[in-house]
């Protein structure tokens, strides 16, 4: 393989199984892959197909049964579970299907909360989780609890939790799949436009029109990669 | 550094305000032990230092000397004024006074007034030692124990009682049996110790309580002595020891047909009651606090696995285990803190309320070591029962604690 400068993240005959009353499962199958900075990447296929395995292993929120992960040129296979909540916590910005915002806290706390992992002050925490609220288009809803919000606004408010990092990726495992038509548009087009800024994004998604947004799409059937197509 | 222990505290204190029931059952174990102990060493140590400051009046530098007393309480031995005599010439002792009981007759009677003042004999030296001065009138005085006058000094209670006022009182003549006794003094008012009420005695001169009962053949004798140098108080003790049993004609393996005790070996006696007492019920309260904290583990273990996703979103967001660690113990921390704080206002009022209620029973008092070990135990429960639930949660696997339903 090549030595891109501009990789970002390297897989390399990636295998994720799980043994289930005797029988193996290879949920991701010898996957080899690169991203490079500032790719709009869609990882499709059926479901079952081994997305969100894959998804979770770049997220470093799961480990890989074999092979090696490359994040920013550092190898994260191996890496204690202190290294990889340092990584998941400053490099990776991950949204996922159903929110997953922290039910006692208001929309504004949501978003500080991963700056608190950071050990940064409370008014910095503010300022920068107002600011990322602001971009993502909910300023006049910080106070509200995500019980008070409808869905569309939810997902704001986990993209603007995963974006107060300035990760170096944002991961969104099927961002749209519990939002309505118009909804879904509105953050595809936040999607669009935080690409269009430089953010490197990589989505999971089974709408293949959604995934001709993207300029990348990576096919997944049975755990391996089938397809690996550049329409820009 | 600061802002996960601010932010800890904030989640924790918002964690127990949302589920208020439930975080007050978690402590009631806590609150109901730091309850208990407070209550029981406010009570305790109330009395102890009301026992103390009576005895504190006589000074370290002061020898009780008692008659002996046999199994069933009957005096046994005899101290005479020969005895007294003899310890006077005793060097250290710079002065010595006795006081006895007199049990002769029921009261004391004013018109028809009749009340039954505790009687005593005493020397003009136990004002001193006694703290007791006059209001009005004036104590006995050496005259009046050399002339053997029937005067008597009232307590203040007794003065009441009899329907006496302090104008009035002086030169009243009261009852006493056969006797008449003419009042020279009323005290200032003492208060009550131990049911005892203070205020409820009449004092004689000595001379004169001897020769009211001269025919009883044991009459109470105390003999108070003071030591001229307190750093040789043993040595008098010694001395007065030996001037006893050589005067009282007691032989080698003979004992004492008296007791001797320091103003500060009764201390120490009460002392040593009270921290037994103390350490007795604090046993009680430990074994309380224990199944408080058990408590406290026990809901913290099912609050854990109840946001197990919760967890699972701080994990992906980059919480370490120390992180979720230090989370879910602050809380425990927190819980059973607050169930130390209720607890020991609630067992400072049941305190005052228990000393309120129970007739002559001297106010409470919550030493401050008591409010340290108090929120220190309940702290200490908070941090060891909440370890596990704690490290329970830190481990959780971030991918399958998303993935709890
Ligand atoms: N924790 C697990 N234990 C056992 N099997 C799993 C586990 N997680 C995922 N799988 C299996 O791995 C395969 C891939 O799952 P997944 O990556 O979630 O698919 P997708 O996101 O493409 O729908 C599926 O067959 C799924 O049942
Ligand atoms: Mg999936």
């Amino acid at each position: 393989m090549s030595s891109d400068p501009h990789v970002l993240i390297r897989l390399v005959d990636v295998s994720k199984h799980y043994v289930m009353g005797g029988e193996t499962l290879h949920a991701l199958d010898q996957v080899s892959l690169d991203i490079r900075q500032n790719e709009y990447a869609a990882i499709i296929g059926a479901s079952g197909s081994g997305k969100s395995t894959m998804m979770n292993i770049i997220g470093c929120l799961d480990t890989a049964s074999n092979g090696v992960y490359e994040l920013d040129k550092k190898n994260v296979s191996g890496l204690t579970p202190n290294e990889l909540a340092g990584i998941r916590n400053k490099k990776i910005g991950f949204i996922f299907q159903t929110f997953n915002l922290l039910p006692r806290l208001t929309a504004l706390q949501n978003v500080m909360q991963p700056l608190i992992y950071q050990r940064v002050s409370l008014s910095e925490r503010r300022e920068r989780a107002t600011q990322v609220l602001d971009k993502v288009g909910l300023s006049s809803r910080m106070g509200h609890l995500p019980s008070e919000l409808s869905g569309g606004q939810r997902q704001r408010v986990a993209i603007a939790r995963a974006l107060v990092t300035n990760p170096s990726i944002l991961l969104a495992d099927e961002p749209t799949g519990n939002l309505d038509s118009s909804t879904t548009a509105d953050i595809l087009d936040l999607f669009d436009a935080l690409h269009h800024e430089g953010q490197t994004i990589v989505m999971v998604t089974h709408e293949p029109d959604i995934a001709d947004r993207c300029h990348r799409q990576i096919r997944l059937f049975d755990g391996k990669i089938i397809s690996d197509e550049r329409n820009r | 550094m600061l802002s996960i222990w601010a932010e800890g505290l904030r989640s924790a204190l918002q964690a127990i305000a949302t589920n208020k029931l439930r975080s007050f059952l978690t402590s009631l174990g806590i609150i109901i032990g730091v309850a208990s102990i407070i209550a029981v060493v406010s009570l305790v140590q109330g009395l102890e230092k009301s026992i103390t400051s009576q005895f504190e009046g006589y000074g370290s530098n002061t020898l009780f000397i008692q008659q002996q007393r046999d199994k069933f309480g009957q005096l046994t031995g005899e101290l005479s004024n020969h005895d007294l005599e003899t310890l006077k010439n005793i060097e250290g002792i710079a002065a010595i006074s006795p006081q006895t009981f007199l049990f002769e007759y029921s009261g004391l009677i004013y018109g028809s007034t009749e009340y039954s003042a505790d009687v005593i004999g005493v020397m003009p030296e136990f004002a001193e030692m006694d703290n007791s001065y006059p209001e009005v009138g004036r104590f006995i005085t050496n005259a009046d124990a050399n002339n053997r006058k029937k005067v008597v000094v009232i307590g203040d209670k007794v003065r009441e009682e009899l329907g006496l006022t302090r104008e009035n009182a002086i030169g009243a003549f009261l009852r006493y049996g056969p006797h008449w006794l003419k009042v020279i003094g009323v005290l200032e008012p003492k208060g009550k110790l131990l049911g005892q009420d203070l205020d409820s005695y009449a004092y004689i001169p000595y001379t004169t309580a001897v020769s009211l009962m001269g025919y009883q053949r044991k009459p109470m004798v105390v003999f108070v002595g003071r030591v001229a140098n307190v750093d040789h108080i043993d040595a008098v003790r010694d001395q007065v020891i030996s001037t006893l049993r050589r005067e009282h004609g007691l032989s080698g393996d003979d004992e004492n047909d008296f007791s001797i005790q320091s103003s500060d070996q009764v201390l120490d006696t009460i002392g040593q009651v009270t921290s037994v007492i103390t350490l007795v019920f604090g046993g009680i309260v430990g074994i309380s606090l224990l199944v408080g904290g058990i408590g406290i583990m026990n809901i913290m273990l099912v609050s854990v696995t109840e946001r197990t996703r919760e967890i699972g979103i701080c994990k992906a967001l980059g919480a370490t285990r120390a992180d979720i660690l230090l989370q879910f113990l602050i809380e425990a921390v927190v819980i059973s803190m607050i169930g130390g704080l209720i607890g020991l206002a609630l067992g400072y009022g049941l305190g005052i309320g228990i000393a309120a209620m129970i007739p002559n029973f001297p106010p409470s008092e919550v030493p401050l070591w008591a409010i340290a070990l108090a929120i220190g135990f309940s702290t200490g429960t908070g941090v060891v029962f909440g370890i596990l639930p704690a490290a329970k949660a830190s481990r959780l696997d971030p991918i399958d604690a998303l993935r709890y339903e």
